[in-house]
């Protein structure tokens, strides 16, 4: 089956990222594709590199960035929810006078339309977080 | 993308509060081009999102309720209201906006957008959606 997944709430505070992600590793061991992986809301804060927990707990952002690695995932971070919460790559950065960038290695920052095509492309949208 | 998907949009926040009533109205205005069908829910604390005369001078958010008029626009003209979460908090569908659509099949007759839709049909609306996107 044709997976999409939207992720609604950031690390650590929530586990709905860890479910997606355990969701969306299940699903792709065992033969089904995951057409994009959209993180809104809050979700956007899993698209940060600067993310340091101890070293005994899991790094939400760092597992996504592996498992796109492995699977040439599509991590998508929604444009305008990351603008407001200060996710983003070089051209954003670069955009907004910022002094760097923050977005996680294999994420992507792109618009709401990207969701939408993930609604309309997939069997089925999983939606993850409040 | 030629196939035709049911979109609903549940929305079940008050506007204030959290951000969701806002980001959701941001995914509906964006996914409005993609030519799909479109439903919007209001249910439980999300009918206070069509409430009338909202005001947010006192707690410095953007009010943004006046985005709901342009739906229409966008034809996103099919919006129900829960009827139970309008009777569980004292309103009636007289607090609520009046949001309208130009009908093109009837000569651009201006016609209400809104339904109000007991918790049976609330179930069949949700059942029938292809994509269910909860705010």
């Amino acid at each position: 089956m044709k997976f999409a997944i939207q992720i609604n709430e950031g690390p650590f505070t929530h586990q709905a990222a860890d479910t997606a992600y355990q969701f969306t590793k299940a699903a792709l061991e065992n033969g089904h594709e995951i057409f994009r992986v959209f993180f809104y809301h809050d979700g956007v804060n899993n698209g940060t590199m600067y993310g340091v927990p101890p070293i005994d707990d899991r790094n939400v952002s760092a597992i996504w960035s592996e498992l796109a690695e492995k699977y040439d995932l599509d991590l998508v971070v929604c444009v305008a929810a990351a603008q407001r919460r200060g996710i983003m790559d070089e051209d954003e950065s670069k955009r907004h006078g910022k002094g760097a960038a923050n977005i996680a290695p294999k994420f992507r920052i792109s618009g709401l339309g990207q969701l939408i095509e993930a609604g309309i492309e997939a069997d089925r949208l999983l939606v993850f977080g409040d | 993308m030629s196939e035709t998907k049911k979109f609903v949009y549940m929305n079940r926040k008050a506007p204030y509060g959290t951000v969701y009533a806002l980001e959701s109205l941001e995914v509906v205005l964006i996914g409005a081009a993609f030519e799909q069908e479109v439903q919007l829910v209001f249910v439980d604390d999300g009918v206070y999102q069509l409430t009338k005369n909202q005001s947010t001078d006192g707690i410095g958010m953007k009010n943004f309720s006046k985005t709901y008029s342009a739906l229409g626009d966008y034809d996103v003209n099919q919006i129900y209201i829960d009827e139970q979460s309008l009777k569980d908090r004292g309103l009636t569908m007289d607090d609520l906006q009046e949001l309208t659509y130009e009908d093109e099949d009837d000569d651009w007759a201006e016609k209400s957008s809104m339904k109000l839709v007991n918790r049976e049909q609330l179930a069949e609306l949700i059942g029938n959606a292809d994509v269910l996107l909860n705010f």
